[in-house]
């Protein structure tokens, strides 16, 4: 609860903060997050995309979360994205099966390629002592370039375009997707307006996934020996280690653990919006927004689901400034670090909060 | 001999920004403060520096502005970590979003919502001399500079053991709080000079693509020369080379090698050097605390 409050008290302040620099440019600040609040919320296509913005941010949010808990700082969430959605969309693209084999199936292979990637950082932490933050660094690239290799490949790219071929229809996990279009779909939706408008956007189940991976995240932790000995290591690598733990091994799980978490992002993104992937110039962000909505939440599952929720209706809403007002939406990414950096010096606002407290008794 | 001196001059031209970068990351971490915020730092050295040498019309001013520009984050991230006892890395990663959000931001402010700033006219960018950049001669000079600080001065001396043995320093009767926040400083001039010589030297503006991932290939070139500034700024030459070699290659009509694969190779090198022969880490005993 405390730290629940904590971070709420970080994130007034970055908003404030945002709202000075925005007064200070001369850009009026009550109208722009007037503007911010009535672009996410006032429609119910806004909201969906919000849900879909806030779904990879969630998942690579948990991912960093959990490798934090092991005491590993997953800066290759971004990586891990990128081999999840690389493989998302080529055997998605490649298999024929029907929708009940192939999701899963593709799901599936996707988790499995990014835990394994993701386990690669953990593995040579524990086996060579290459600390994770180096060697995380230098897979992201990789994958980045990998994934560019791939997707310029015989085959997979599609003829004339910067991207790959999309994947089959059927392992797309979007919500009524050729029903829309259909005459009975949108006979439908004439009659009822609010529902039509929340499923313009591509609605997918990747907010569903995401859902059932924070509570999944969140067993672990609490509620399995296993978890607890991950948060062990995390506290005190020397004591895990006098307690009968084995620390290499644990680092390496919960690399896998982190990296699946973020394959699911890039997994789920494919299969619900983008259906391909494309050459890319450079990191698209996702993994870094996922440190973000890591510390933000305070590093637990559900703190992870509020904050990508937070940061994608942010980021979202951020948009819609630069057109009515012409304010840089960069404004969202100096209020994302202000906040973070007002998350890193706890001692200031719990000083604040003692001083209120003795305010109060003093009355 | 053409192609050796083309590879040579362009590792040279790309190494830069990174020794640069990674020397001011040697001086953080010497002193026991981890800099994860060198990508912001770079990021906003490379707009101030672009902005300045715009309006002033001089390359030198827009240099010492880029320095001043990575100078301020730092002041930030030295508040925050050694006054308030900061998670480091914490406020490490608030400073790139800080760096890359406020440079961006002004630039939209200052020209017109681009989110790039004009060209520097050709005879406005850093000179060059011998066909190599000013700014290469100084990565060099600074390197020579911070080890012989580092190892030789009174300054430097007490920066170290502020890093290794902070409390005996403390003991000591010496104020660790200054020797850490001065190699703080230091790492943001650093990091914003290795920003502007990307910005007014090797290309001609600042756009928000330009850093891309450059100040944390630092880290792990600090890391990979262990904490030295001579061996830090060969593990740059190295990634300059890679860089090089990928330029190099991608250009012959008679090597066919996907550069895509080829752009693969640095990163994968030195993952094979940290596992093969980088042996134990040496750290600075207390960094990060």
């Amino acid at each position: 609860m405390k730290k629940f409050l904590l971070s709420l008290m970080c994130v007034i302040s970055g908003l404030l903060f945002g709202a000075l620099i925005l007064k200070l440019s001369g850009i009026p600040a009550f109208e722009a997050y007037n503007i911010m609040w009535n672009g996410a919320f006032s429609k119910p296509n806004y909201i969906a995309y919000i849900i879909i913005r806030s779904t990879p941010l969630i998942l690579t949010g948990l991912s960093v979360a959990f490798a934090f808990r092991t005491g590993l700082f997953n800066i290759g969430s971004e990586g891990q994205f990128i081999m999840g959605a690389l493989t998302a969309a080529y055997f998605g693209f490649i298999f024929h099966f029907n929708p009940w084999i192939q999701i899963p199936l593709v799901l599936g292979i996707s988790v499995m390629v990014s835990s394994l990637y993701g386990g690669l950082a953990g593995f040579m932490k524990a086996r060579f002592g290459v600390h994770e933050v180096i060697s995380t660094i230098m897979l992201n690239w990789i994958a980045l370039y990998f994934s560019n290799y791939m997707v310029m490949l015989e085959g997979f790219h599609k003829a004339n375009t910067e991207t790959s071929e999309f994947i089959q229809p059927s392992t797309s996990i979007t919500f009524l997707e050729n029903w829309k279009n259909s005459d009975a779909g949108t006979e439908w939706f004439s009659h009822h307006e609010f529902l039509s408008e929340f499923f313009r956007p591509p609605v997918n189940a990747g907010i569903f996934i995401a859902i059932i991976a924070v509570l999944f995240v969140w067993i672990i932790l609490t509620k399995t020996s296993f978890g607890f000995k991950l948060k062990a290591v995390g506290q005190s690598l020397e004591a895990a280690r006098y307690a009968g733990i084995n620390v290499n091994k644990k680092m390496t799980q919960s690399m896998m653990i982190a990296g699946g978490l973020s394959g699911l992002a890039g997994a789920t993104h494919v299969m619900g919006v983008s259906k391909n992937v494309a050459i890319l110039a450079a990191h698209e962000g996702y993994g870094f927004d996922g440190i973000a909505v890591s510390l933000i939440g305070s590093n637990s599952p559900f703190g992870a689901a509020i904050a990508g929720f937070f940061l994608g209706a942010l980021k979202y809403s951020g948009q819609k400034i630069q057109s009515a007002l012409e304010a840089p939406s960069e404004v969202i990414s100096i209020m994302i670090g202000a906040i973070i950096f007002f998350i890193a010096i706890p001692i200031v606002f719990e000083k604040l909060i003692n001083n209120f407290h003795k305010l109060w008794e003093k009355k | 001999m053409k192609d050796l001196i083309f590879l040579f001059s362009t590792t040279l031209m790309y190494s830069t920004p990174l020794i640069f970068t990674a020397l001011g990351g040697v001086l953080s971490e010497k002193t026991g403060i981890i800099n994860i915020g060198l990508e912001g730092m770079m990021t906003m050295g490379a707009f101030i520096a672009s902005l300045a040498a715009l309006k002033s019309g001089n390359p030198w001013i827009g240099l010492i502005a880029g320095g001043i520009g990575g100078l301020t984050l730092a002041i930030l991230h030295a508040l925050a970590s050694i006054k308030y006892k900061a998670n480091q890395v914490v406020s490490g990663m608030a400073i790139n979003f800080l760096g890359s959000g406020i440079a961006i931001f002004m630039c939209r402010l200052f020209f017109e919502g681009t989110s790039m700033t004009p060209p520097l006219e050709l005879d406005k960018k850093i000179p060059a001399f011998f066909g190599q950049y000013a700014t290469v001669y100084l990565a060099f000079f600074l390197t020579a500079l911070v080890w012989f600080v580092l190892t030789k001065t009174v300054l430097g001396l007490r920066m170290v053991s502020a890093g290794e043995h902070p409390k005996s320093t403390d003991a000591a009767g010496l104020n660790v709080s200054i020797y850490r926040s001065i190699g703080v400083l230091a790492s943001g001039f650093l990091a914003g000079l290795g920003g502007a010589s990307l910005s007014i030297a090797i290309v001609s503006n600042f756009r928000p693509t330009l850093i891309s991932g450059q100040g944390f290939i630092a880290i792990a070139a600090l890391i990979f020369g262990k904490w030295r500034p001579v061996q830090t700024a060969l593990a740059c030459l190295f990634f300059g080379l890679s860089q090089a070699l990928v330029i190099f290659l991608g250009g012959r009509e008679n090597i066919q090698i996907s550069s895509q694969l080829l752009s693969i190779l640095p990163y994968v090198l030195t993952i094979i050097v940290l596992v093969g022969f980088m042996g134990k880490t040496t750290a600075p005993s207390a960094l990060g605390e």
